[in-house]
């Protein structure tokens, strides 16, 4: 067992949790777009991130991927902690305006407007990743992945155009934190797709 | 040099002890005679774009019979005076020589008579001539050690290397030092990373060697060659230059470490890099120093050769060692350090080429001489190179801690037309900008880091009256916009948006609010972006906001561009005083804007212009100005 | 652009061990042989290395090196590093631009040119410089870079 401090609460991890399972299961919430415990960490979304340390030294770090350690004091929601999640959220609302559950979170952080304009009213997906992830962790086909880099990155099928790896599980449309795979997954499967999950994989 | 010729070493076969290196050693040197006469080329890039190859060809043909060398060579690294020749042993330096010129510095060299006057450098002060290259501040005040060889050695030529100490190190390394004593060495050097964020060389491998005890191996030892900075380019000379000594010092920390396999990752923008790298990894191999059983000792070690494909990012060690993995390199969070989690989850050192380049001679004249050098938290030298508005475009190597005035003004000869600089820029992406009040600061680590600025890879970019800060940070902003990899949303999204506030700035909408809001979401993305790449994203808007606020302040308010250049904020114009109607302008303005009769004034209309500037950079006469 | 179409596709494949690791090995010949990979291409890298034709559809648009679309006969690369920059190379960009009717990172319609852009050469000393097919051109001006594409246009 291990003791550590997250918001002030004498808290009991095991080896090899992370701070997210540890805040979790002492009931402390932390918000996460890019979690899901059926695919590994990415460290994309950013959105769950705390401090730690003490008032001489301190750090941002992502609870979802930072391992526990002995001792380790952890902050949840200090300024610091907040003026990340704040702008993330900003930026978020003027990317993915058509995105409920983006609304939704961002309102709970106080959110509620952006300074910043939007480029495409339809627009809901955060490239957190999490499709892509469990199209390869779990489904075991890749058959979607990011699409170039940077400002210009998206998600889908190689060359936008149906895949035949696609089992048409609707695996991604699940995990997707915003809605935003189910406008795309008849692209990638094929819209008359006739097969059934399973079937048609590599 | 080596008047063993390459293909009599290589037919040496590979040397089995220290004792048959050190033999072949001396026979390169007894054969070689120190007084022979070697007329060097530099075949830099900066001379090869100016003409060397063929200066080489000249010198050559003229040469005919002539009891001397022609030798290439990497870089000088006084690269806005190539193409330079440099005669050995007199050490006369040769500047801006054309082909036409071979004929005469042949006939001095062989007469032994008066140096070719109009080739030589002149003091741009006093207007002195200075024949010696030893004379010419650009090199009197350098140290040399990285660069020691540079310029000096034929870098497709082993034996030339081994001439000039190459391998010595590795030889004493594997007869005379255990691999602990090796680390011990560099950690007793105080070597610090040299690719920017100065972790302390000789701590990482020790860490790494306590990895190995727990995990086992394999283990990887590799060469960050991804010199990405734009305005650096010390790790491509010292690549092209030097290619053994990066290759030995990789050597050296393998045999350390106990690795039996080692990369360098290089950029894809350097291909005579790759190809020395190549030729110096088959010429070691030839000669026992690379492969099964090193110098007869036991010690098996070989590399691979990984080419960029074209992303900044790579430069990041987690990216890095996704791309050497076949991937798209994007970076991992690094809460498991790489010593112990690196390549293919194994402990791996990553060090950059400069660092590497720094092992041998610390190998050989040990871990204190090198601490004596620099200052107490930086030992040693550091190659920087100097670019922008500088007289002395080019690489230089001085001791850490060398004032940056002097780096800047000494060596560098300050701005072209004399007057000061407005500031330097430090650290290239991550780094900031210095100003000229900040000129004393003693450029090590840590007086870089206190000043709001980096060492990083060593780019200094001067930067005079004429540069706009609010432009300068907006470039860095978009370059690192087109080099973001995209996976987090802090650095994805925010160097945009902190891009466009700039970009209002820079059309002169803005208030004070918007640089709170920068100067806020510049924190949010250091602290919340996952590589450093855009954890340090934000540091030229904020160094430059530190500085110089007026000039952010002018564009806001005032809605003017102090440095005239910012678009939106200027306007060009034809002084009719200067301007003499030779129609220059008008002929290369893209919109016809430009009207006027010959041999009279022209005048600029101000509705069609789109103050691209071609106008002022096409006069002759100075005649357009900017405001 | 020494570029061979009559090199064999295979004897490309064959060049490196079939594993994964060597995926961007295979890209880079594969874009230096033919000056773009194709679809095809791709799918025989996949074959042989066993990356999942989206990893590696992700791989190379990742990397600015790769084209997947057939370039132009003649590249026309301007540095944009930050002394190019201090120099004027936005200039040149947009000359270039003007002239060839394109975009950076775009070809012309007839395949003769393309132009890029890139994040220093670390030829610094040149700046601003821009490198027309393998030739690096120093100083680049309004007036050369009329004659250069004048020059390779006929050519």
């Amino acid at each position: 067992m291990i003791n550590m401090v997250i918001d002030g609460r004498q808290v009991q991890a095991q080896t090899g949790w992370t701070v997210l399972e540890t805040a979790r299961q002492n009931g402390i919430h932390i918000p996460t777009l890019c979690h899901h415990e059926a695919v590994e960490p990415s460290g994309a979304c950013r959105l769950c991130v705390v401090e730690i340390g003490d008032e001489t030294w301190s750090k941002i770090v992502i609870s979802c991927m930072y391992p526990v350690a002995e001792g380790l004091n952890v902050k949840t929601d200090s300024p610091r902690v907040k003026n990340v999640r704040r702008w993330i959220l900003e930026m978020l609302l003027a990317q993915c305006p058509a995105s409920p559950e983006i609304r939704a979170l961002a309102a709970e952080y106080g959110v509620q407007t952006t300074r910043f304009v939007n480029h495409d009213p339809n627009e809901q997906c955060i490239l957190c990743g999490l499709c892509v992830r469990v199209c390869k962790e779990v489904v075991g086909v890749s058959a979607i992945s990011t699409i170039g880099r940077g400002v210009h990155k998206k998600i889908g099928s190689p060359y936008g155009v149906v895949s035949d790896a696609c089992v048409a599980c609707g695996s991604c449309v699940t995990v997707c934190p915003t809605g935003a795979m189910s406008a795309r997954l008849d692209a990638i499967r094929g819209v008359h797709a006739g097969r059934e999950a399973g079937k048609g994989g590599k | 040099m080596a008047q063993i010729t390459n293909r009599e070493i290589q037919q040496a076969g590979r040397l089995d002890s220290a004792e048959a290196f050190m033999a072949l050693r001396e026979r390169i040197l007894a054969a070689s005679d120190p007084n022979r006469t070697e007329i060097i080329v530099c075949h830099g890039t900066g001379c090869l774009a100016n003409g060397s190859v063929k200066v080489a060809e000249a010198l050559q043909a003229a040469v005919k019979a002539a009891d001397l060398d022609i030798k290439v060579t990497g870089c000088h690294g006084f690269c806005s005076r190539g193409p330079l020749v440099v005669v050995r042993p007199s050490g006369l330096f040769y500047q801006r020589v054309k082909p036409a010129d071979a004929e005469d510095i042949l006939q001095s060299v062989l007469e032994g008579g008066q140096p070719v006057e109009r080739l030589l450098y002149h003091d741009p002060n006093t207007d002195q001539a200075l024949p010696q290259e030893k004379d010419i501040p650009f090199y009197s005040h350098q140290m040399r050690i990285v660069l020691r060889n540079i310029g000096k050695i034929d870098p497709t030529d082993i034996g030339d290397t081994i001439a000039h100490g190459g391998y010595l190190a590795l030889a004493k390394a594997l007869y005379q030092m255990s691999p602990e004593q090796v680390v011990a060495e560099v950690e007793r050097s105080g070597l610090r990373g040299r690719g920017g964020a100065g972790f302390p060389t000789g701590r990482k491998w020790k860490s790494a060697l306590a990895a190995i005890k727990k995990k086992g191996y394999p283990a990887y030892v590799v060469v960050n060659g991804d010199e990405g900075d734009p305005g650096a380019f010390m790790d491509r000379t010292i690549m092209e230059g030097d290619p053994h000594a990066v290759l030995e010092g990789l050597i050296l920390g393998a045999y350390a470490l106990g690795a039996h396999q080692g990369f360098m990752y290089v950029r894809a923008e350097y291909p005579v890099a790759i190809k020395h790298l190549n030729i110096a990894m088959e010429q070691a191999r030839a000669l026992g120093l690379l492969g099964q059983n090193i110098l007869g000792s036991g010690f098996d070690f070989d590399v691979q050769i990984n080419r960029g494909a074209g992303a900044f990012v790579c430069g990041e060690s987690t990216a890095l060692f996704t791309s050497i993995e076949g991937r798209a390199g994007e970076p991992k969070p690094k809460y498991v350090r790489s010593v112990e989690e690196g390549l293919w989850g194994r402990p791996t050192v990553l060090n950059n080429v400069e660092t590497w380049a720094n092992v041998p001679q610390i190998i050989e004249k040990g871990g204190e001489w090198y601490a004596g050098l620099g200052v107490p938290h930086s030992t040693g030298t550091k190659v920087f190179s100097l670019v922008g508005k500088v007289n002395n475009v080019g690489l230089v190597e001085v001791p850490m801690g060398t004032p940056l005035a002097s780096i800047v003004e000494d060596l560098g000869g300050g701005v072209p037309g004399g007057a000061p600089f407005k500031a330097v820029q430090t650290g290239g992406p991550s780094g900031g900008c210095l100003p000229y009040d900040m000129r004393e600061v003693p450029v090590d680590f840590d007086s870089l880091t206190r000043a709001g600025s980096m060492m990083g890879s060593g780019g200094m970019i001067v930067m005079d009256k004429r540069d706009c800060v609010v432009d300068v940070a907006r470039y860095f902003l978009r370059f690192l916009e087109e080099e973001s990899c995209g996976k987090c949303i802090p650095c994805r999204l925010g160097l945009t948006r902190m891009r466009e506030i700039l970009d209002g700035f820079s059309q002169g909408i803005g208030s004070e609010k918007d640089i709170d809001d920068l100067v806020s979401l510049a924190a949010a993305i250091q602290d919340g972006a996952l590589c450093a790449l855009g954890g340090s994203a934000p540091n030229p808007v904020l160094t430059t906001l530190q500085y110089f606020k007026d000039e952010y302040l002018a564009h806001i308010k005032d809605k003017r561009c102090p440095a005239g250049v910012c678009k939106d904020l200027i306007s060009y114009s034809i002084d009719p005083d200067k301007c003499t109607g030779c129609m220059t302008c008008a002929r290369q303005c893209p919109q016809k804007a430009i009207a006027g009769e010959k041999k009279k004034p022209h005048v600029i209309n101000q509705e069609l212009c789109i103050r691209c500037g071609i106008c002022m950079e096409s006069c002759k006469f100075g005649a357009v100005n900017v405001a | 652009m020494s570029t061979s179409p009559l090199i064999d596709i295979d004897e490309i494949i064959e060049r490196y061990p079939g594993k994964p690791e060597f995926l961007i090995f295979l890209l880079q010949d594969i874009q230096a042989a033919y000056n773009y990979i194709s679809r095809e291409a791709l799918e025989l890298v996949c074959d042989h290395t066993g990356v999942p034709f989206s990893t590696a559809y992700a791989t190379a648009t990742f990397y600015q090196s790769f084209s997947l679309k057939p370039k132009g006969e003649h590249n026309l690369r301007v540095c944009l590093g930050t002394a190019c920059h201090l120099k004027g190379a936005p200039r040149i960009v947009e000359d270039l631009e003007r002239r060839l009717g394109i975009k950076a990172g775009e070809t012309t319609d007839d395949l003769q040119f393309t132009l890029e852009t890139v994040n220093c050469l670390g030829a610094c000393a040149l700046a601003p410089v821009m490198v027309a097919d393998e030739e690096y051109v120093p100083g680049a001006t309004s007036k050369k870079v009329e004659k250069l594409v004048k020059d390779l246009a006929a050519s």
